[in-house]
């Protein structure tokens, strides 16, 4: 059952995935992309759509798909059986318990165990999905892992358009062409208050290079 | 023989000339980065790859025929629409009807295929600019209503009407009696000579313009663009376009050259008008999907005003 698995994995992002985004969506880079080649690597990201996770596994080639794994809400992806094998088992998704539902797992843990095994996390920053095209304040999660694995890097990455292609609460998909921005490589330094400060800040950078309209009121 | 250039149709005989034209462009870009080593050639590179990708693209379509042909147009109407979208603003709560604008490319390439002129030429302009209005008051918002009509009214007719008139080109000799009249083509024929001189008078404009452009035509909108650029790539399209029209038209000598001419002025228009929206929203391309050229509307520009206007004197003299 793992192989089966493993295989339609596979073709679900050889076959679906990466044409949807590459032809219908369409991406268009605003520099040199700057990815992991391989394990432990975390891709923080701004997160708008569930096309966030489709587009940021697009971009790393399939030879390492079996690395991958986007960090999500266990309570959000494992609601029922048909979800949570498909969550699990084709997007891959590393589940994790948020924060009061349940003490005995730390989520931090779960992730830094995935990083010991050479893991890529896709790691969502801001949390849920946020509002359409639009940045909320970043939460703490991302300074304690890094302040846990302090030698993974961490690259950040932010992307335009996909919360304009399928916003929160729509499922209607109308394509608009994702625009994707790389950043260097960060790794944490000793002071977590200035390192939560330098992703920030780094995330506005980023924002701030992409020069297309957000939603027009 | 496999090379016999006097048998040719006149498309492919056209079409060898232009591979050897950009194949001295290749040659003379290598030859400059040699003798000059300082100066950085990348964007002239990138440019002249570009173009071989894109004649190369080109050419595979109307080698497979009118099929082939309408489907890659009906892909390019795709790309430059999401460019277009992506680029101008639009409302969230019109997203159901950019969905509608979208569903419009494969019906109008539909009534192309098939051949009904009549529902392609009232299609968008008619049934598609009365739909989208009425499905925005559905939505029931009416702040930035009617920017967000035009937007939307502007994009479809840019990006789909104008440029489906290049496929509907290829169907054009089907009807009327221009196979019997002449000798001298077919819709290909006439889809590849507007495409040509289209492109090369951006080409010309530019170069008459870096050679010898001093006064500036449109200050406020395209900075680069100068009167004498405009007139010597203009003249330089009308001259060719004489050459041409016996090999790929049913026009003679005298029509060739009026035409030309004109293409040559439509051409810088819808080249200067595709330049006042990206200035309108500020930005400088419309896209990078092409090295060197910018987005696919950039690319496209001129070709919005040529083809419907080319289309309509040779349908309305020839067919």
């Amino acid at each position: 059952m793992k192989y089966i698995n493993y295989v339609l994995r596979w073709l679900f992002f050889a076959v679906i995935i990466k044409p949807v985004v590459k032809i219908i969506i369409g991406l268009r880079y605003q520099n040199e992309p700057i990815l992991p080649k391989g394990g432990p690597a975390i891709l923080i990201a701004n997160h708008n759509s569930h096309l966030d996770t489709m587009v940021l596994i697009s971009l790393l080639p399939l030879k390492i798909l079996h690395k991958v794994q986007p960090v999500a809400a266990a309570d959000y992806f494992l609601k029922n059986r048909f979800m949570s094998w498909f969550a699990l088992n084709i997007i891959g998704i590393l589940p994790i318990e948020r924060q009061g539902k349940d003490k005995s797992v730390n989520p931090i843990e779960q992730c830094a165990k995935a990083l010991d095994s050479g893991k890529i996390l896709i790691f969502f920053p801001e949390g849920s999905r946020g509002l359409p095209e639009q940045m909320t304040d970043l939460k703490y999660g991302v300074v304690k892992l890094a302040e846990r694995c302090p030698k993974v890097p961490i690259y950040p990455i932010y992307m335009h358009g996909l919360g304009k292609t399928l916003p929160k609460g729509d499922a209607l998909f109308v394509p608009f062409f994702c625009d994707v921005v790389f950043s260097e490589p960060m790794t944490y330094e000793a002071n977590s208050k200035n390192f939560y400060e330098n992703v920030k800040s780094r995330f506005n950078d980023l924002q701030d290079s992409v020069k297309l309209p957000k939603w027009d009121e | 023989m496999f090379f016999d250039f006097e048998t040719m149709r006149p498309v492919t005989q056209v079409f060898m000339f232009l591979l050897a034209g950009l194949s001295i462009a290749s040659i003379i870009s290598w030859v400059m980065t040699k003798v000059n080593k300082q100066k950085d050639y990348t964007e002239l590179k990138q440019r002249i790859n570009s173009w071989w990708i894109m004649i190369g693209i080109f050419g595979l379509a109307l080698l497979m025929g009118p099929l082939v042909t309408v489907l890659l147009f009906a892909m390019l109407s795709f790309i430059a629409l999401k460019e277009y979208f992506s680029m101008t603003p639009t409302r969230l709560v019109d997203r159901r009807v950019l969905f509608w604008a979208y569903l419009t490319i494969p019906l109008q390439y539909y009534w192309i295929a098939t051949g009904w002129y009549g529902m392609f030429i009232i299609f968008i302009p008619v049934y598609a600019f009365l739909f989208i209005p009425f499905r925005m008051v559905l939505a029931g918002e009416t702040k930035n209503y009617l920017r967000a009509v035009g937007n939307i009214h502007w994009g479809l007719m840019l990006t789909v009407f104008t440029l489906s008139h290049l496929a509907y080109l290829v169907m054009l000799p089907s009807e009327g009696e221009y196979q019997s009249l002449t000798m001298s083509g077919d819709g290909a024929a006439l889809l590849l000579y507007l495409v040509m001189l289209t492109q090369l008078n951006d080409v010309a404009q530019y170069v008459w313009g870096k050679l010898m452009g001093t006064t500036p035509i449109a200050p406020t909108i395209s900075p680069n663009k100068t009167r004498e650029g405009l007139i010597g790539g203009v003249v330089t399209t009308g001259i060719l376009a004489m050459i041409l029209a016996g090999l790929l038209t049913p026009m003679i000598w005298w029509q060739g050259l009026l035409v030309g001419l004109g293409i040559g002025i439509a051409g810088f228009i819808g080249d200067v008008s595709l330049s006042a929206i990206k200035r309108d929203i500020g930005i400088k391309d419309s896209g990078q999907l092409i090295p060197g050229h910018g987005g696919i509307l950039d690319r496209l520009d001129s070709l919005t005003f040529t083809a419907p206007l080319f289309f309509h004197v040779m349908r309305y003299f020839y067919f």
